[in-house]
């Protein structure tokens, strides 16, 4: 009886709440083996299938990680969800089009592939890092000690702001980068085909998390975010700039973001104004799966959450046998964001949280 | 001390200047360019960087606070004045100059030498950068020189000018209602083609600017005199006024015409959803984003109850039969949506909602569900509402006639709205949304209230779901996105969040001034966008706020009171202030003491 009321996270004093909680958990538990049974029975996929959704959902996971890093980077130390993120990876994509199609037309893209693209991706963390660090200083900075709901409806504002500003600069049209043929191709692993882009798009999200990771843990800066974001008020006393170091975070976050953006492209080949909410919720969705406030996390949240959507259609719908369940693939993605804050707000490796 | 003020002005003329760059480029200046105000001497469009060296002109001569040194002299203010409004000039002049030498319109779309004529106020280089420049000086030095004058001529003068504008922008509205009723000569002396005539800007703003003048003088002596009448003949104007109120609202579709009368029962759609969610978020504190839901649940339930071409289940009802069954689906679905999330902290609870909201209408888009709601073809033929009065039978289609059951509608939302603000169950909502632990404390159920908000509101969305079916016949699923939801916030956030008036001068701003100009639905969001971010900048309790709200959002000038409106203090986690203490370490007597306030206020009425 014991056993059986810790699984279902039922307290000695049954409440509603309790109640309601503990249906839902048996709920989802059942329809996941149910639908992962009859999806296994149906049979509608090969192996191979299955390695081509992981691999997509491992390369699209990588730019959730590495957007999920700077939500995670701003919530550790503001304890504020930074609504206007997914806006900000936007902008460092949206301007880089630019660089890239002027390149394209110049010639130079042909001539010199690396250095274009080289540019293209500081051009893309530049802008995002700028905007980011004018969003902190213009719309948060002056708010960080109102209750914490007015930081967000601020940020829901300016992230509306953001993308209908690039509306009324660009034009709302969908815009095609130019391809980048050093990418293009790909190698066959068993059953699976790995595009060269997706690989690229993996490595480059690995080797810049490490960078930060290194940031984060032997710089002096780093070490001074660790600080401020432990208790903002001893690491003033201490002599740190509160204020640089939480422009500094939205900075970093920004200059990831842009990269993240110019991976996206190298997986989607458009841009347009919209293109960063859906992701920007998703990847706060995989900040909180990991546990917002911690790096690593983030990082495996990133690629947990895109592996689940890649997978998590075909695998637990498919069986019920309902059509295209590729419309439902953001189904699964908020489905583990409405999940992970319910049952487990503090996510896979944080602390546990006692709200 | 004046190079203080000098480089202030010069700060604040080329902030201003960046504001109007972005109205520029973005589009704004020139799709306002076909809506004039003055018949060929102004348009909204060279309104927009007019007004951006007005208010630069006017804050440069603003005390500053900052260094302490106080207010500037007379000359000093019209220094500071001209030195903004000039660089506020000159920075449209630089941006003039870089459009017509960079050419960048393969890359910003809006920076077309249209654009450049419209700020150079269509004069050729030399003379336009001249009027930029000199016209900026000018204007700014005159908008600082309201700091020096009166208070009274001050107001008059600003809001002559604001009611001038309004009517050159509202000409085609305020022709026909004028039309409508029998005033065409007023407007045939008002207006001339599509702006206002100067005859009739001078006629307005001297009548407004008399009228603003002449209550702030005797204002006060009128409401003494009002106040000392006897009560019988008080009464007697109170009820006189309510009656004329009553019947002007009666026939105010009969004045409006057709398509005013459109966007006025789309404003009522949003004072309906708005007075629901103010409900969640203004009284509760419980931010919700996936509102939208329950407005598309409203919308959907009725599609299926009254419409015969509803796919797979089409009982056909009667619409005022299906309005109960709705507004039951809307609570039942409120409780079962917010049951789960209801221990969640403010902000995530906003996330967890958005995510209900868009999985909502994915579903409701996808081909699964197709079968029973129809996918993106949605449902079509939903009956308009009818009632057979006497054997006469009426039909609401038509927006003159919808109108009525709107109003009705949100009459008794408000109604309803307003008793629950003022009975226990808002005294509770109110304790939880300052406190949620405190008011646990002190005996709130937080369980049962927060599941009556959640109920309460989703079933207000639901009834303005239904209404909107009703109204437009058809659903349409691709409309019912995050956008709706973030509407409605706006107009809340606008109005006032917790304030019920708030919530109906913020639908006629938001959701009333954007359908009368066409121009501005592209701009709406952008706009939208800004209104949140300002207001919680420099007004976060709205406009019309609601008392107790106000002084939540603003305890941080007075004593650092608790953390904020979600209470979420948990001890693993710190203030998100950086000057504020530890919620651990609140003193237990502060704790106290809210306990006993928050109970009295509980205990006042019940």
């Amino acid at each position: 009886m014991r056993m059986v009321r810790r699984l279902l996270g039922i307290h000695e004093h049954l409440s509603f709440v309790d109640l309601v909680l503990a249906l839902l958990r048996v709920a989802v538990v059942i329809f996941a083996v149910v639908g992962i049974w009859a999806t296994i029975q149906r049979g509608s996929f090969t192996l191979g299938d299955w390695g081509t959704f992981i691999l997509a959902g491992l390369s699209l996971g990588s730019v959730y990680a590495l957007l999920a890093l700077g939500y995670t980077l701003v919530y550790g130390i503001l304890f504020m969800i930074n609504f206007a993120h997914g806006d900000v990876f936007m902008t460092g994509a949206f301007t880089a089009y630019f660089a890239a199609n002027a390149m394209a037309k110049s010639g130079f893209l042909a001539q010199n592939e690396l250095l274009s693209f080289i540019i293209v991706l500081l051009v893309s963390s530049g802008v995002a890092a700028l905007v980011a660090v004018v969003l902190e200083r213009v719309a948060y900075r002056p708010l960080r000690n109102a209750p914490r709901l007015v930081p967000l409806i601020t940020a829901i504002g300016a992230s509306l702001f953001l993308e209908n500003t690039f509306r009324g600069l660009y034009g709302a049209g969908v815009k095609a980068y130019p391809t980048w043929t050093m990418f293009q191709g790909s190698i066959r692993l068993g059953d699976v085909e790995i595009s060269y882009s997706r690989i690229v798009v993996v490595a480059g999200a690995v080797a810049m998390m490490l960078g930060l990771w290194w940031f984060v843990e032997h710089t002096r800066t780093g070490r001074a975010m660790r600080a401020v974001s432990e208790n903002k008020d001893v690491a003033a006393m201490m002599g740190i700039d509160v204020d640089r170091v939480i422009l500094t975070t939205f900075a970093i976050g920004g200059l990831l973001a842009g990269a993240a953006g110019i991976l996206y492209t190298l997986l989607f080949n458009q841009v347009n104004y919209f293109m960063g909410f859906v992701p920007g919720i998703k990847a706060f969705t995989a900040a909180v799966l990991g546990g917002i406030g911690n790096i690593v996390g983030a990082m495996l949240g990133g690629l947990m959450l895109g592996i689940l959507e890649a997978v998590g259609p075909y695998l637990l719908l498919d069986g019920f046998g309902i059509p295209s369940v590729n419309q439902l693939k953001d189904v699964v993605a908020f489905l583990v964001l409405v999940l992970v804050l319910i049952f487990r707000p503090s996510g896979i490796l944080g602390r546990k949280e006692n709200t | 001390m004046t190079r203080r003020f000098a480089s202030r002005a010069v700060w604040v003329g080329v902030v201003a200047g960046l504001a109007v760059w972005h109205m520029s480029l973005v589009g704004l200046v020139d799709s306002f360019q076909n809506r004039p105000i003055l018949t060929d001497i102004l348009s909204l469009g060279e309104t927009l960087p007019l007004a951006g060296i007005v208010i630069a002109g006017a804050w440069a001569a603003r005390p500053l606070l900052a260094g302490g040194l106080g207010r500037p002299t007379p000359a000093q203010a019209l220094m500071a004045g001209a030195i903004a409004g000039a660089a506020t000039g000159a920075m449209l002049a630089v941006l003039s100059f870089f459009i017509l030498v960079l050419k960048p319109n393969g890359m910003l779309i809006h920076a077309t030498p249209k654009l450049v004529n419209d700020l150079r106020f269509f004069q050729d280089a030399a003379l336009g950068t001249l009027v930029q420049v000199g016209g900026g000086l000018l204007l700014g030095t005159a908008a600082a020189s309201l700091n020096l004058v009166q208070r009274v001529a001050r107001r008059a003068l600003v809001w002559g000018v604001l009611l001038v504008l309004l009517f050159g922008i509202m000409n085609t509205f305020v022709t026909q209602i004028l039309r409508n009723l029998p005033l065409k000569w007023l407007s045939t002396f008002l207006y001339r083609g599509d702006g206002l005539t100067i005859p009739g800007a001078v006629l307005l703003f001297a009548v407004t600017a008399a009228l603003v003048a002449g209550w702030m003088l005797r204002g006060t002596q009128v409401r003494a005199g009002y106040a000392a009448l006897p009560n019988a003949s008080r009464q007697t104007t109170k009820i006189a006024a309510f009656i004329l109120l009553a019947a002007l609202i009666l026939i105010l579709p009969q004045i409006l015409g057709v398509f005013l009368s459109d966007v006025i029962t789309n404003v009522g759609l949003f004072v309906l959803l708005g007075l629901g969610l103010n409900i969640v978020v203004g009284f509760a504190g419980l931010l919700d984003l996936g509102y939208v839901a329950f407005y598309a649940l409203g919308i959907y339930s009725i599609a299926v109850l009254t419409s015969p071409a509803s796919p797979a289940f089409h009982p056909q009802l009667n619409f005022w039969l299906a309005v109960p069954i709705v507004m039951v689906i809307g609570g039942v679905t409120g409780i079962i949506i917010g049951a789960p999330v209801l221990r969640l902290r403010g902000d995530y609870l906003a996330i967890v909602t958005l995510g209900f909201g868009e999985i909502a209408r994915i579903i409701f888009l996808s081909d699964w569900m197709t079968p029973y709601v129809g996918g993106a073809q949605g449902i079509q033929q939903i009956p308009a509402p009818t009632i057979n009065l006497l054997g006469l039978a009426l039909e609401f289609r038509k927006p003159q006639d919808i109108y009525y059951p709107i109003l009705v509608a949100c009459i008794l939302a408000a109604l309803a709205a307003w008793s629950f603000q003022r009975s226990r169950v808002g005294r509770a909502w109110t304790a939880m949304r300052e406190d949620e632990t405190v008011a646990e404390a002190t005996g709130v159920n937080t369980t049962v209230y927060k599941l009556m908000a959640f109920s309460m509101g989703a079933t207000f969305g639901a009834v303005a779901g239904a209404f909107y079916a009703a109204k437009i016949g058809v659903v349409f699923p691709q409309n019912l996105d995050i956008l709706i939801s973030i509407n409605a916030l706006a107009l809340i956030i606008l109005g006032g969040m917790g304030s019920i008036t708030g919530v109906i001068v913020g639908a006629f701003m938001l959701v009333g001034l954007p359908g009368l100009l066409r121009e501005f639905a592209e701009y709406q969001l952008l706009i939208f966008g800004a209104v949140l971010v300002a207001m919680m900048l420099f007004r976060p309790e709205g406009l019309i706020p609601n008392r107790s709200r106000r002084a939540e959002l603003h305890e941080e000038e007075g004593e650092s009171g608790p953390e904020g409106a979600d209470g979420g203090g948990g001890p693993g986690e710190q203030p998100p202030g950086d000057r504020q203490p530890h919620p651990m370490e609140k003193p237990a007597s502060g704790l106290a003491l809210e306990a006993v306030a928050v109970s009295t206020r509980l205990g006042d009425r019940s």
